[in-house]
């Protein structure tokens, strides 16, 4: 029986969530196809091989350890001509990737390198015999496009928070490889990785994303969206194109078409009217909340819990009631 | 202006009627990059290159209006979806061209799925930075920044390269009247793409799966303690 490979992302020697998100999807895969094993794939500075329990933890059979001083940081093209290689010297059906920046970086290059076909930024998918059928948001979102991938391995890049990680223990063996060039010939050299404000969560890795609009008027009244991002606890905070264009908050903040894409568990659109571009980024969170002056504003279309209500005087209550219930625990 | 926008009867396409194609937002970025390279450097041109049907000359005629020296439409009356398909066609193209820099957005605005810029980039055995925000060329190298989530990478590599162009870089100029006047006398070749085999095909395009209708749940500061209620008991995300 053929395995399925899942690339398991870390930053600084750490996995991120992603990389539980990907070996939970390759277990998915393998056992809704007759089975065998997943093996997840590990590369990082010395030392990376301990987090190889988790991945066992989370369904891998084997994880794939490449440790290599030069590779504390991302390489593009070790990176990739290692996975390759891993890929071409085993029997692989599918191989799992996270539409995160790194993966949607590396899994192009090795489906080049393999010179078989990759199913981009999927929320969804079903593995059967050598066809994997993959859904995939197209056209600003509004059209979900179901694409089936032929030729082996299939390769698939799985949007962040759209499969939630299991734990389905077992006892993962390690196996040690090298890479595949020697790190120093790769002509793509990252040289620095800063790391913003590393308290704040990440809007790929949170559960529950508060997010601002327009309608919160000026860059300081984005304190009211912290506050109540603060309030529930495990909250990031993101914005609309307009607020990240006038410079209230970073670019980077951005959720949307041109922004990031996410699917967290709860989604405060705050002050949002709900653009087209907007919805892009954001509809598939499983609840959408919104607050909004508006009544006719699009995005009480897609909210399942709306309130019609200045925002300056919503949210703080909100804020104060949740505070209210995470104290009376 | 009312945009049409429906899947066909065959459930696998987009119905054409009323559709307008333009040139992607993040394009628009990477031919804004070239110009201002080729400006900054004081030589060298910006040759644009799209792939599809004869509707994409239009996009090709703004491309050379805003400065771009030539055009090339690698001619197909289909987009696979394939985006190695597309790669193989692409590098087929620029195997012998000799370029310093060739440009892509990060992601296409329709299909989404931002891969061929770097397969393109694997076929022709050149350094790749993907998803570029900022761009320093010099000596024959250059240093670019990518953001991560939560992070930026710096990242050096040699010329020739292929860079993918993310948002926050450059705005696309406007083209001028002389420059559209101009646009009409630049050369535009037609050549038929070589497509690689599709093996990334579309088996049904759908309206995304229905959100329950939007529920209004009350109005003003009063609603909260009912929204909170609705997340615990019903959401159950708090």
């Amino acid at each position: 029986m053929s395995a399925v490979l899942a690339f398991a992302e870390t930053r600084a020697g750490e996995l991120r969530k992603v990389a539980l998100e990907t070996v939970t999807a390759a277990r998915q895969g393998a056992d809704s196809s007759g089975g065998g094993e997943v093996h997840a794939m590990l590369i990082g500075p010395p030392g990376v091989a301990a987090r190889a329990e988790v991945l066992g933890r989370h369904g891998a059979d084997a994880v794939i350890v490449v440790e290599h001083p030069a590779l504390a940081r991302y390489n593009p093209e070790t990176f990739a001509a290692t996975v390759a290689e891993r890929f071409r010297s085993g029997d692989y059906r599918a191989g799992f990737f996270s539409a995160s920046a790194e993966g949607r970086d590396l899994a192009p290059r090795v489906a080049a390198k393999l010179g078989v076909s990759l199913a981009s930024d999927v929320t969804g998918f079903e593995v059967h015999g050598d066809s994997v059928t993959a859904r995939h948001p197209a056209y600003t979102g509004k059209v979900v496009v179901t694409l089936r991938l032929t030729g082996t391995p299939a390769l698939l890049s799985l949007r962040p928070g759209s499969i939630t990680p299991v734990e389905q223990p077992r006892q993962a063996r390690v196996e040690t490889a090298e890479p595949a060039i020697d790190p120093a010939t790769a002509r793509v050299i990252v040289t620095e990785l800063s790391q913003r404000e590393s308290t704040r969560l990440d809007l790929g890795e949170a559960s529950i994303i508060v997010s601002g609009g327009r309608g919160l008027r000026a860059a300081e009244n984005f304190k009211l969206v912290e506050d109540l991002a603060e309030a529930i606890g495990n909250a990031a905070v993101g914005a609309t194109r307009a607020v990240t264009d006038d410079g209230w908050r970073p670019a980077t903040d951005q959720i949307g078409q041109t922004g990031r894409l996410v699917s967290p568990d709860l989604y405060i659109a705050v002050g949002i009217s709900g653009a087209i571009q907007h919805l892009a980024g954001m509809r598939t969170a499983k609840t959408i909340v919104a607050i909004n002056k508006d009544k006719d504003a699009p995005i009480f279309k897609v909210a399942d819990y709306g309130i019609v209500g200045d925002l300056f005087e919503v949210v703080p209550r909100l804020t104060d009631e949740i505070r209210k219930v995470r104290k009376g625990h | 202006m009312e945009m049409r926008f429906a899947i066909a009867g065959d459930r696998k396409s987009l119905d054409q009627a009323g559709l307008k194609y333009e040139m992607g937002d993040f394009d628009g970025y990477a031919l804004e990059v070239g110009l201002q390279q080729v400006e900054k450097q004081g030589s060298g041109e910006v040759i644009i290159i799209s792939l599809g049907p004869d509707g994409v000359q239009e996009t090709l005629r703004k491309g050379l209006a805003m400065g771009a020296a030539r055009a090339v439409q690698l001619k197909a009356e289909e987009v696979p979806f394939d985006g190695l398909a597309i790669a193989q066609a692409l590098a087929a193209e620029l195997k012998d061209g000799a370029y310093d820099l060739i440009l892509f957005g990060r992601v296409a605005t329709d299909t989404a799925n931002g891969a061929v810029g770097p397969m393109t980039a694997e076929l022709l055995n050149l350094p790749c930075v993907t998803a570029i925000s900022q761009l320093e060329i010099g000596d024959g190298r250059g240093t670019a920044r990518r953001d991560l989530e939560g992070a930026s990478e710096t990242v050096q590599f040699p010329l020739p390269a292929v860079l993918t162009i993310d948002e926050g870089i450059a705005r696309p100029r406007l083209a001028s009247l002389k420059g559209i006047m101009a646009a009409k006398k630049k050369p535009l070749e037609v050549k038929p793409a070589q497509l690689g085999t599709a093996r990334l095909v579309v088996e049904s395009m759908a309206l995304p799966p229905d959100r329950p209708p939007g529920r209004i749940i009350g109005e003003g500061a009063d609603a909260v303690p009912e929204l909170l209620r609705l997340l615990q008991t019903e959401a159950k995300v708090l």
